[in-house]
């Protein structure tokens, strides 16, 4: 290994794995999401995707400090959450490509990716959705004494539910160890979200009796140092937490949203890619620090296309169900 | 013998929850007013006593929400039953329902379950006015992966609600309102009623009424006075309008090649509208006459007495029905 890591600085070799590992998860996020751009643009996907590049940082800063058995429910922006919370490259481009291999035999497809086995209860397309079901699997785990804490990710879209605001008063009551984590994208599909949100976000959380945090999301080592704190105080049963991370939405709302200037100015996009990339910013501070080089993060890159090729070509290849299961799984 | 004990519906369906929570713990109720209140129609009166607070947890006025809680709570270990105090209430958790509840085991491809029960009423005549009045059980039949069970009985009540909490699958499971105080034969012994079987309440040869709900008694009434003017009527009640028991009501329909069906929900699109197309498709050629669907009157449910007492089917109406189909 060439890697440059200066042991006189203060850092321990751990935490230089942890970014690491973090990096490249978010890198592995970044070339997922690339690739299924490009099934679409080859119309090797069926339907629609949308797509999480630009919003890495969160789900890996705050899945990072996560156990395994720790609960997420994600939206229908979910590729990163799915595969910042352990996912396999190759059931999710199955699940994609509506195979019998994928993580839902197909029948959930990019929007509703579900795996008990890295306690993930589901993404959820109907925007806010799934913070009921967060809140309840955090109900479980304080009732039935698991220690687990459950995260509910969401965009500020969701902040436009009333669901949301519900379950937040009766986690709080109740202290339930829920974490609802806000990615703050600025755009609620075609909208910016000055249109739509009035009065103070982090203050929809503390009216409540929340926890209320907001981080910078697009720097990944200070979504994790947030997300560490907030998860020991909810599993510690200090009650429930709400963090706002400020990220941004590097592509269109799906993959079909090419032409979005009617929306969002060229420059704005151009400002948060080149200056505000997430994996940008941990590897040249991992750099500036000598933790890290160019020959490292290429190793990385290169390793991680060549698992994201495979997972493709695995999924490529497998086969679709057959439509004689299609009236299997309606009943347990 | 124990058979000569009686029951209200509003104790069988008590005595079930109680059972159950003993029986497994994981068994817990949410809703408004559940705990010391026993809820409004005092159903669940007692219960926080034997089982605390904790398992007959109050819940704030949000529908939605703890709908939405307890779909997590079931898909992660615990057996919800949650209790909608009105039935017309449940158009805040549809969202819950149909989307969540009704499709995460598919969606997962198998991986998640939600066994959980929602437990709502039913039912006008209570001067409720077009908000506490209405039966909008149909729209969950619409949903696949959902159940919807409506006993007419209390020994219907218990033995189906146990069924209903030790399913793997969300349940709906209406109680008419009108039939709390309602007695009948409830043996003291464990049992259960499967799901997806048809009752017949009652024999009979020249006519079948299939009935839900209270209109299981509005249909026996009918068939009383049918009697006197020698109409034999059979009446048969699903249980669960889904699963439903194709056949039992098809057999029946063949044996009598009459039939008129009778449900508080709205007539259109309806309940009704669903057991007479099964009947038709299924009995078209023993059939002697069209089936008769009857259902609550297409209004929001009005308050005044009179104009309420009209919208839903009655004894005499039925009566009237059946004897114009079979002359």
């Amino acid at each position: 290994m060439t890697t440059a890591i200066d042991r006189s600085k203060t850092y321990s070799e751990m935490e230089v794995e942890q970014w690491l590992r973090m990096y490249r998860r978010m890198l592995m996020i970044r070339l997922f999401e690339e690739q299924v751009n490009d099934l679409y643009t080859r119309a090797l996907m069926p339907g629609l995707a949308h797509l999480y590049i630009g919003e890495e940082a969160v789900a890996v800063g705050v899945c990072e400090a996560l156990r395994q058995n720790d609960y997420i429910t994600s939206t229908h922006r979910g590729h990163g959450h799915c595969l910042a919370k352990g996912a396999s490259l190759d059931r999710m481009f199955a699940e994609l490509l509506g195979k019998e291999a994928g993580y839902c035999k197909g029948k959930g497809g990019s929007m509703h990716i579900a795996d008990p086995d890295t306690g993930n209860l589901g993404a959820n397309a109907i925007v806010g959705g799934s913070s009921g079901i967060a809140t309840g699997a955090a109900f479980s785990a304080k009732r039935l004494k698991t220690d687990q804490v459950s995260v509910c990710f969401f965009g500020d879209g969701a902040l436009g539910q009333g669901l949301l605001y519900e379950v937040m008063n009766m986690a709080s009551l109740w202290k339930l160890p829920v974490i609802y984590v806000c990615e703050n994208n600025l755009y609620n599909e075609y909208t910016h979200n000055s249109e739509t949100i009035a009065g103070d976000m982090l203050a929809r959380g503390t009216a409540f009796g929340l926890h209320a945090e907001s981080v910078d999301g697009q720097d990944v080592r200070a979504v994790y140092r947030i997300a560490r704190e907030l998860v020991n105080h909810v599993r510690q049963g200090a009650g429930p937490a709400f963090l706002v991370c400020q990220t941004y939405r590097f592509m269109g709302h799906h993959v079909g949203d090419i032409n979005r200037e009617y929306y969002r100015p060229k420059q704005e996009e151009q400002m948060w890619k080149t200056e505000r990339d997430p994996i940008k910013v941990l590897g040249d501070w991992l750099a500036a620090q000598n933790l890290a080089d160019r020959e490292r993060f290429d190793q990385i890159q290169a390793e991680l296309k060549s698992e994201v090729e495979k997972a493709v070509q695995f999924a490529v290849a497998a086969p679709y169900p057959s439509p004689d299961k299609v009236e299997q799984d309606v009943y347990a | 013998m124990p058979e000569a004990r009686e029951l209200t519906l509003g104790e069988a369906v008590r005595e079930a929850l109680a059972e159950e929570m003993r029986r497994d713990p994981r068994v817990f109720i949410c809703g408004e007013d559940v705990a010391e209140a026993g809820t409004v129609f005092k159903v669940l009166t007692g219960l926080v006593d034997e089982f605390g607070k904790e398992r007959v947890l109050d819940t704030p006025i949000s529908e939605a929400g703890f709908t939405g809680i307890a779909v997590g709570a079931a898909m992660t270990g615990l057996r919800p039953v949650v209790d909608i105090m009105f039935g017309d209430f449940v158009t805040l958790t549809m969202d819950q329902m149909v989307n969540q509840a009704a499709k995460v085991h598919y969606m997962s491809g198998g991986k998640w379950r939600v066994p959980m029960v929602m437990r709502a009423t039913l039912g006008a005549t209570r001067r409720s006015a077009a908000q506490h009045s209405q039966s909008l059980h149909a729209w969950f039949c619409h949903v696949p992966g959902l159940k919807v069970v409506l006993p007419s009985t209390p020994f219907d009540a218990k033995g189906l609600l146990k069924t209903a909490i030790r399913d793997d699958n969300p349940v709906v499971f209406f109680e008419d309102k009108m039939m709390y105080r309602l007695k009948g034969p409830v043996p003291a012994e464990e049992y259960t009623i499967p799901f997806g079987v048809a009752d017949i309440k009652r024999a009979g040869s020249d006519i079948t009424i299939v009935a839900t709900s209270s209109m299981v008694q509005v249909a026996l009434g009918a068939a009383k006075l049918l009697e006197e003017v020698d109409i034999s009527a059979e009446v048969i009640d699903p249980r669960t309008v889904w699963p439903l028991d194709e056949k039992t009501l098809i057999a029946s329909a063949k044996k009598t090649s009459r039939v008129i069906v009778v449900d508080e929900g709205y007539g259109r699109y309806g309940v009704t509208a669903e057991i007479a197309s099964v009947i038709a498709e299924g009995a078209f050629y023993d059939l002697e006459a069209p089936v008769k669907r009857i259902g609550a009157m297409h209004v929001p449910i009005p308050f005044s007495p009179p104009l309420e007492d009209a919208t839903v089917p009655t004894e005499k109406s039925v009566f009237e029905a059946a004897k114009t189909l079979v002359s």
